[in-house]
């Protein structure tokens, strides 16, 4: 008896929390599974998975088309980029891409698409809606990470091995600058105002700051997190808050998410979160960072105006990419 | 061919009927006793040093001419005996077709630095006139020479450059006289000491509680070698070795038709009686007997060393860290899947590649500087940065233990800790080095 009073109790503490507005708006975040070839679909207000779909062999990078009907994916031990409506979960067709396409990124009008092409040293431009390839671009040894400019006239991506950004003019497709970084750089990400490029560097264990405009390094950013060994902070994924402000950076198998204050390039704070941190999406609404935890197989939540970890979720082997829905 | 130490043996098969079970005297190894970790592992050590100074890179200039940097690929041809397995065989471009794939790499990078690298191939069965024909080379312009060679061959030919500007990346060596009591101030090592690979497979056995070693070694010189760096990996990281035999053999031809017959009759006697253990580990680095141990022997235990579960640079099926594209690349290119060797050449090309990228010059002198600095460090497909160690020139990398098709572990292990780098608790430290040379 005593137990269904306490029950009915906590539904009524529950009910009375329910009234007042909910904490965060519900979105549909997507998460891609290496190991499993699956996708988890993650409701962002109850925090848990509602769905897991199949898809191709390896998936990898993972985007929304710009009217969120398609999720693009890397499906990178098929060789191709596969095209799944958001809502049904469909294959929708298969895109052209190299050997084992990783991550993408889309022109801000929505069409084309860049592809790195880690096999062929090259950047591969696809038309989404034709589905054909358009060109070609050489880069460094390794293609990797892909930024693109708030106004969509530069792409920027970076080359594992030969250590690069890479300055590439969207209308020319030709490469117009590069920049040394330090060692084995996986992603290239622009602030909304265009005026900083972050460029992450895996095993040099820095992230690099750069202009846009004159190519000038602004300064890098250094961690350092008492008990992680040097080697064990590798930073990955970086996101940007919408007012630039803030900077968060995965550190890979340091565990841990580094929160940076934009103007001083000085970490504010290291957050928890799952083993092997890599990639990372905000909420639509920029209140909520979700991350991609590959060796402890779940999903970390982190409140972004509080700068907490709220919650992990599970999900399948390996998670590796993640974007968030509007709906 | 080759006057080396092996040429004078036969051409040792040990088949069918050659195979005679040693039956060396047991030797209890000295007084191993449980050893704690030594003092370079101590606990709670600092997470890591100061943040090194970052490294600059001003926007690229682009230089008026290319800057050419060619490399040279010296390599003494030795008359060894095959290894058992055909799919050991080595191919005709072992090594150098690491090195080729490098320089395409490096040129790749070099279109966007307008820096060139060339590769040339020096390959002699005489010592004197491979020398000869390195230092011709390095007279004609060549200041980087990456050396597959015997220890003596290479000391004579690092003596024969010492007043010269050349630089030696031994990539295949495993020699850890080579780096200590025998160290050059202008040879570099990225091909892994004996030293740590055995610390490697020993790290890897002590997480598994697999303390109490039965080692078999060969009869060459390598082996006693390799023998003597699993016995100081044993003191070190606090394993038993509770029996030690020697494994002889005779001469002959590699392959015979039959040969299984005899093998399985042998194995389990020259292995039966032991005391207790939990693994055999094999020091058989020619690969002439170790892998007729495996499911062979007398008591049902794994086999570790050269032979079952290995500790190497490289394996043909690592994928991780990127290494799958890096794998395809190389299969493209070569037609045959990467080895240790070839893994370590590519290392050896890219680490001048990498200084030449940094510092934008082809000067020998500022290449050769910043390999030596501290601020030097390449991305090889490790998961970690790698770097020299300034007091004997050895690439400091984990090390990979592998099974014949798959990665089993990488070293260094969770829980082996160290002052300032975890990937000094594999092979020689700083404090215990007896290198003075390359400090000089």
């Amino acid at each position: 008896m005593r137990s269904m009073v306490g029950f009915a109790w906590m539904l009524g503490v529950f009910a009375a929390f329910m009234v007042p507005a909910p904490a965060a708006m519900a979105y549909n975040a997507f998460v891609t599974n290496e190991k499993d070839n699956t996708v988890s679909v993650i409701d962002t207000d109850k925090l848990e998975v509602i769905k897991t779909f199949k898809v191709g062999q390896r998936p990898r990078g993972i985007i929304l088309s710009n009217d969120a009907k398609w999720l693009i994916i890397c499906t990178s031990d098929e060789n191709l980029i596969q095209v799944y409506d958001s809502k049904t979960y469909q294959l929708v067709k298969t895109l052209p891409s190299g050997p084992d396409p990783e991550l993408l990124i889309l022109h801000p009008s929505g069409n084309p698409l860049y592809v790195a092409n880690e096999d062929d040293n090259l950047v591969t431009v696809v038309d989404i809606n034709k589905g054909s390839l358009i060109t070609d671009i050489p880069v460094g040894v390794e293609p990797e990470g892909m930024g693109m400019s708030p106004d969509g006239t530069v792409l920027v991506n970076t080359s594992e091995t030969t250590n690069m950004a890479h300055f590439i003019d969207t209308k020319t497709h030709k490469t117009f600058d590069n920049v040394l970084v330090d060692s084995r750089p996986r992603v290239a990400m622009f602030n909304t105002a265009g005026t900083q490029l972050w460029v992450s560097s895996e095993v040099g264990g820095t992230v690099t700051v750069i202009n846009p405009k004159d190519r000038k390094i602004i300064g890098k950013v250094q961690f350092e997190i008492p008990g992680i060994t040097k080697e064990a902070i590798q930073p990955v994924g970086v996101r940007i808050t919408k007012d630039g402000k803030l900077a968060f950076v995965a550190l890979g198998p340091a565990n841990r998410v580094a929160v940076v204050d934009t103007a001083t390039l000085k970490v504010i704070k290291y957050l928890l979160v799952g083993q092997r941190v890599w990639q990372m999406a905000f909420t639509p609404d920029g209140k909520e960072l979700l991350t991609t935890n590959g060796t402890s197989n779940d999903v970390s939540v982190i409140d972004v105006p509080k700068l907490k970890v709220i919650k992990s979720i599970r999900v399948g082997r390996y998670p590796w990419g993640v974007v968030v829905a509007p709906f | 061919m080759a006057a080396g130490v092996l040429s004078k043996r036969a051409r040792i098969g040990a088949m069918a009927g050659l195979v005679r079970a040693g039956l060396a005297v047991p030797m209890l190894l000295a007084l191993v006793g449980p050893l704690g970790p030594s003092r370079a592992f101590a606990q709670g050590a600092p997470a890591a040093t100061a943040a090194p100074e970052a490294k600059q890179s001003p926007a690229p200039a682009p230089a008026k001419g290319v800057q050419t940097i060619p490399i040279l690929i010296a390599r003494e041809l030795r008359d060894e005996p095959l290894p058992l397995s055909l799919l050991d065989l080595p191919p005709a471009d072992l090594g150098i077709a690491g090195a080729k794939l490098a320089i395409k790499d490096n040129n790749t990078t070099g279109r966007f630095m307008n820096q060139k690298f060339t590769l040339d191939v020096v390959e002699e069965s005489n010592p004197e006139k491979l020398i000869k024909d390195v230092v011709a080379k390095v007279d004609g312009g060549a200041h980087f020479i990456l050396a597959d060679m015997s220890p003596n061959t290479l000391l004579k030919l690092a003596d024969a450059l010492a007043n010269k500007e050349a630089l030696i990346i031994n990539y295949a060596a495993p020699d850890d006289r080579l780096r200590e009591e025998d160290c050059r101030p202008h040879v570099m090592h990225v091909a892994p000491s004996r030293a740590m690979l055995a610390d490697a497979l020993a790290q890897y056995l002590i997480w598994k509680k697999w303390r109490r070693w039965f080692l078999v070694l060969g009869p060459q010189e390598k082996d006693k070698l390799f023998a003597d760096a699993l016995r100081r990996a044993a003191k070190r990281f606090g394993a038993k070795i509770v029996e030690e035999r020697t494994f002889k053999y005779e001469g002959g031809s590699r392959r015979a038709d039959g040969g299984y017959e005899q093998v399985q009759q042998q194995i389990p006697t020259f292995t039966q009686s032991a005391p207790d253990y939990d693994v055999l580990i094999v020091a058989d680095e020619g690969n002439l007997f170790g892998d007729y141990l495996p499911y062979r022997t007398w008591e049902p235990r794994p086999v570790a060393g050269t032979s079952g579960l290995v500790p190497a640079s490289w394996h043909p099926a690592i994928e991780l860290w990127g290494g799958t594209q890096f794998q395809n690349r190389f299969k493209r290119m070569a037609d045959r899947t990467m080895r240790p060797l070839d893994y370590n050449a590519w290392m050896g090309v890219r680490m001048i590649g990498e200084a030449a990228s940094r510092t934008r010059t082809n000067t020998y002198r500022d290449l050769v500087a910043f390999m030596k600095s501290p601020n030097f460090e390449i991305a090889a497909f490790k998961g970690v940065g790698l770097s020299l160690r300034n007091w004997n020139g050895q690439l400091r990398q984990p090390v990979l233990v592998t099974s014949p098709k798959l990665l089993v572990s990488v070293s260094p292990q969770p829980g082996f800790l160290h002052q300032f780098t975890v990937l000094d608790t594999l092979g020689v430290d700083k404090p215990e080095t007896k290198c003075r040379a390359y400090t000089q």
